[in-house]
């Protein structure tokens, strides 16, 4: 296996082996058993501005897991540097490890295209592609390959899933423009699960809605933990309390805070900074 | 390399590996494509220096033309190019009067006084269709309407008025966002001292944007100076071999001179050709590193 | 008597003058727009005109079913079709070059290419358009005929293929910046939300960013394909002044374009036949450029509806 990229001291240290780094705990780090996402140290720059200050964290299979925190805290960079989607800005850069399923994704072997496949995201604004809504769940399908035999199934049991198709069930030929922005949003959670990822990341995806499509969206992230793994970035700390099952604080500058069980954090975190941002004394 | 490591990505990797060669071979079809309009500029500009090399000389700019090629010759009687240079520079010269006054005031007039209204779209819609008429139509309006409706005759001020019609849609447009450039705050900054309409619009916005009328006015007359076909239409001379001295009386130009040499068949009238086009292509590259000097010299964002 | 005094006067009374002014200035404005509206109904009303003088000697249906152009000299013909003919190959052959290289050419540019080269190559693409159509005639006749002549020995001085490619090389740049600026305008969302489903660089530019900047394409083909139509100088040199159907690129023809200029340049009389043709030649001219443009400003149009 090749070196890893940018990386000496922490990584020396360790095997390539995930099971092993997962026993290797950092202190203070929670246990998580079945970790499918792993990061040690992960620093993210862009340009000479450092974003991500090491961060070390384990999230769960099939649950959800909030990224909280003030805005500039380094949550979204997190979250993008899980499916390399910070590859595409030209300035950024990372450093440090994050293992999915214990395979480094900054390895040089790794291509980001394989990795995204199994890592589907959906973002803050909703950005359905301007063609209809089975051609937009479908997108998916047809880049990955996977659009031989039931294609109209596939499409249809994304759209259910993502408590669509009732309402677009006669109209899959219309422009996935067409729809109200709530729906929008589902259509771009559809889209991301037609292809059936492990792993759903979400950025702010309630952000651009009015709070009846959110509720909708709220409910929609739990029911899809119960199949995918999902990563969620909020601003809203109601709905990291409401639907989470890990939350992990992020605070100014890019420093991972706190990383526990939401109860947890919400009634009992273990620093003052963490509390004073839960009960808004700043933030 | 990576085909034996044992990932978590799932099998579909020859798939990527397929999608990423097409795709190099796509980038590499997109990138010879926009070689190939730089290597053609090349080419054409190589083509035209070849041609020309030693022809364009000190008696080609000073002397008339002449039908004997002997006479464009080094160390020959002499010959040339310059009645269609100083052609060329008054019919310029008369076409920015006659552009800068109509196109500054239609543009004002869109831009500061039409409300938002059917007729200002039915007239800039119009404006983007003349902007898409062949130039060869325009000779043929400035053939009817000046030449011969106003018997101007085959003018120099026919032939302005003429390119003064072709370019004025693109001087508009250009002088339009000029003055959508001037911020709103310096028109509120001087009504709110009292000034009227026409006020604000001399002492602020037309100062302020003038840097972008002049750039898009250049840039078009630079368009103006290498039109053919409507001076053509409007009867300039290709064998002119006195300078004009009046607005009535009969003008060449270069790019009318350069096509009477370009279509002679004596392969000597290729290289005359050529030099014309040195001395055409010369005028345009002066005229767009003004216009280019005064957009970087006045730009904000510069 | 002294309360009126001390009123401040705030009616229009004191500032005739400037009223005036205002007013006068605003009618000298108004008319400079309307030259431009004036311009196109004398295009319009010019070229009726004379084509009415022209149609009252020649039959409608000999002047588009014709196949044999010759109005100034005997045995006079009437057959616009040739001139059509050549119009056509010279437009199609362009469209050959232009459509698949420009548009290339812009997904480099938009896509691809590192910002400070597109800084540099947008420009430096734009200057072809801004040299004069003579040259590319002069171009035409002595690189590229000269160029065929070698591949193809029975190519003549004049044919249609030279004229096609120096067509096609000017409007490279007219396909290449505005489809670029249409793929650049398309949102970054866009390209994000196929990457995150796995797509590779060169899926997101064929299948998201191309067909989301369709309408801009399309329009900027329409326009570049109008202004071949209307190209005169270039092709007037290149192809030559012989009017005829053939199939053979590497022979010479005659664009609609190219027989304004030479009657341009002939001596014929005003008001005779050869004359008035001028004008039904330019009015057939004018219509197919003019839906040209009209359709490619209603797909613009369209397509700005879609964005917002």
């Amino acid at each position: 296996m090749t070196a890893n990229r940018g990386q000496g001291a922490t990584t020396e240290t360790r095997t390539d082996s995930s099971t092993e780094s997962v026993t290797e705990r950092v202190a203070g780090s929670p246990g998580v058993d079945d970790a499918v996402i792993e990061s040690r140290d992960l620093k993210v720059f862009y340009g000479d501005d450092q974003a991500l200050q090491g961060i070390d964290m384990e999230i769960p299979e099939k649950q959800v897991t909030a990224l909280i925190g003030p805005s500039g805290c380094g949550k979204s960079t997190y979250l993008r540097s899980i499916n390399r989607m910070n590859d595409l800005i030209d300035v950024a850069r990372v450093e440090g490890d994050l293992y999915f399923h214990g395979k480094n994704v900054y390895d040089d072997d790794v291509d980001p295209v394989a990795l995204r496949r199994k890592v589907g995201m959906v973002f803050q604004k909703p950005n359905p592609f301007p063609k209809s809504i089975f051609d937009n769940v479908a997108y998916g399908l047809r880049v990955q390959g996977k659009d031989d035999g039931d294609v109209e199934g596939k499409v249809r049991q994304a759209l259910e899933r993502a408590a669509l198709l009732d309402e677009v069930e006669d109209q899959l030929d219309s422009s996935g423009l067409d729809l109200s922005g709530g729906q929008q949003q589902r259509l771009c959670i559809a889209r991301a699960i037609a292809t059936d990822p492990e792993v759903v990341l979400m950025d702010e995806p309630a952000s651009a809605l009015d709070p009846v499509a959110t509720s909708k969206i709220e409910d929609l992230v739990e029911e899809l933990s119960r199949n995918y793994t999902v990563v969620i970035v909020t601003h809203n700390m109601q709905q990291a309390a409401r639907i989470s099952d890990k939350t992990a604080v992020f605070l100014t500058g890019g420093h991972l805070a706190e990383f526990d069980d939401t109860s947890k954090i919400f009634e009992n975190p273990e620093s003052q900074r963490v509390e004073d941002y839960i009960t808004g004394k700043f933030g | 390399m990576s085909t034996e490591t044992e990932t978590p990505f799932g099998e579909p990797t020859d798939d990527i590996e397929r999608k990423r060669l097409i795709g190099r071979v796509f980038v590499a079809i997109c990138f010879a494509s926009t070689l190939v309009g730089i290597v053609a500029l090349v080419a054409l500009i190589a083509d035209v220096l070849y041609e020309s090399w030693g022809w364009v000389t000190w008696e080609f700019l000073t002397y008339p033309p002449s039908q004997v090629v002997e006479n464009f010759m080094p160390d020959a009687r002499g010959a040339g190019i310059y009645p269609a240079i100083v052609g060329s520079v008054f019919l310029i010269a008369l076409t920015a009067v006659f552009t800068i006054f109509l196109g500054v005031g239609a543009a004002v007039y869109l831009e500061e006084y039409a409300a938002e209204s059917r007729l200002k779209s039915f007239i800039e819609a119009n404006i983007a269709n003349l902007a898409g008429v062949p130039s060869i139509v325009y000779g043929l309006l400035g053939l009817a309407i000046f030449v011969r409706a106003v018997q101007m005759g085959s003018s120099l001020i026919a032939g302005a008025l003429t390119l003064t019609l072709l370019i004025l849609p693109i001087v508009i447009v250009s002088t339009q966002e000029a003055l959508r450039a001037v911020p709103d705050s310096q028109r509120q900054a001087a009504y709110g001292v009292g000034a009227t309409k026409w006020q604000v619009i001399r002492d602020v916005v037309l100062p302020r944007a003038l840097p972008g009328i002049m750039t898009g006015t250049i840039l078009s007359l630079s368009r103006a100076i290498g039109e053919t076909a409507p001076i053509l239409m409007v009867g300039a001379s290709t064998s002119l071999f006195v300078a004009p001295d009046g607005l009535t009386s009969p003008f060449s130009a270069m790019p009318m001179t350069v096509f009477d040499w370009a279509k002679r068949p004596e392969p000597e009238f290729q290289h005359i050709a050529a030099a014309g086009i040195v001395v055409l292509l010369t005028i345009l590259l002066l005229m767009n590193a003004v216009a280019i000097l005064i957009r970087n010299k006045y730009d904000p964002r510069a | 008597m002294s309360g009126a005094d001390r009123t401040v006067n705030i009616s229009n009374g004191n500032s005739e003058v400037n009223d005036r002014t205002s007013s006068i200035v605003k009618y000298v404005f108004f008319s400079c727009a309307l030259v431009t509206v004036l311009t196109t109904l004398a295009i319009i009303l010019v070229l009726v005109q004379g084509s009415f003088v022209f149609f009252r000697e020649v039959s409608i249906v000999e002047y588009f079913t014709g196949t044999d152009w010759s109005p100034v000299i005997r045995p006079r013909s009437y057959g616009v079709l040739p001139l059509i003919w050549g119009t056509l190959v010279i437009t199609l052959g362009s469209a050959l070059i232009a459509l698949p290289v420009g548009t290339a050419t812009a997904i480099y540019l938009s896509e691809y290419a590192d910002p400070d080269v597109r800084k540099v190559i947008k420009p430096t693409l734009e200057i072809l358009a801004g040299i004069p159509t003579i040259v590319y005639g002069f171009f035409a006749l002595s690189f590229i005929t000269p160029l065929i002549q070698r591949v193809f020995p029975e190519t003549g001085t004049f044919n249609a293929a030279a004229g096609a490619i120096v067509v096609g090389v000017m409007i490279i740049p007219m396909v290449s910046s505005l489809s670029e600026d249409a793929m650049s305008s398309v949102p970054d969302d866009l390209r994000n939300a196929a990457y995150g489903l796995g797509a590779t660089k060169f899926e997101v530019s064929t299948n998201v960013v191309v067909p989301s900047a369709l309408s801009g394409i399309i329009a900027s083909y329409i326009l570049a394909l109008s202004r071949a139509i209307g190209e005169t100088m270039a092709v007037t040199l290149a192809v030559g002044m012989s009017p005829q159907i053939t199939a053979n690129p590497l022979e010479s023809m005659q664009t609609m374009t190219a027989y304004m200029v030479q009657i341009g340049i002939s001596d014929v009389s005003i008001g005779s036949i050869g004359y008035q043709s001028l004008f039904a030649v330019g009015l057939t001219l004018f219509a197919m450029t003019l839906a040209m443009n009209l359709f490619s400003l209603w797909i613009k149009s369209r397509y700005r509806e879609e964005y917002q």
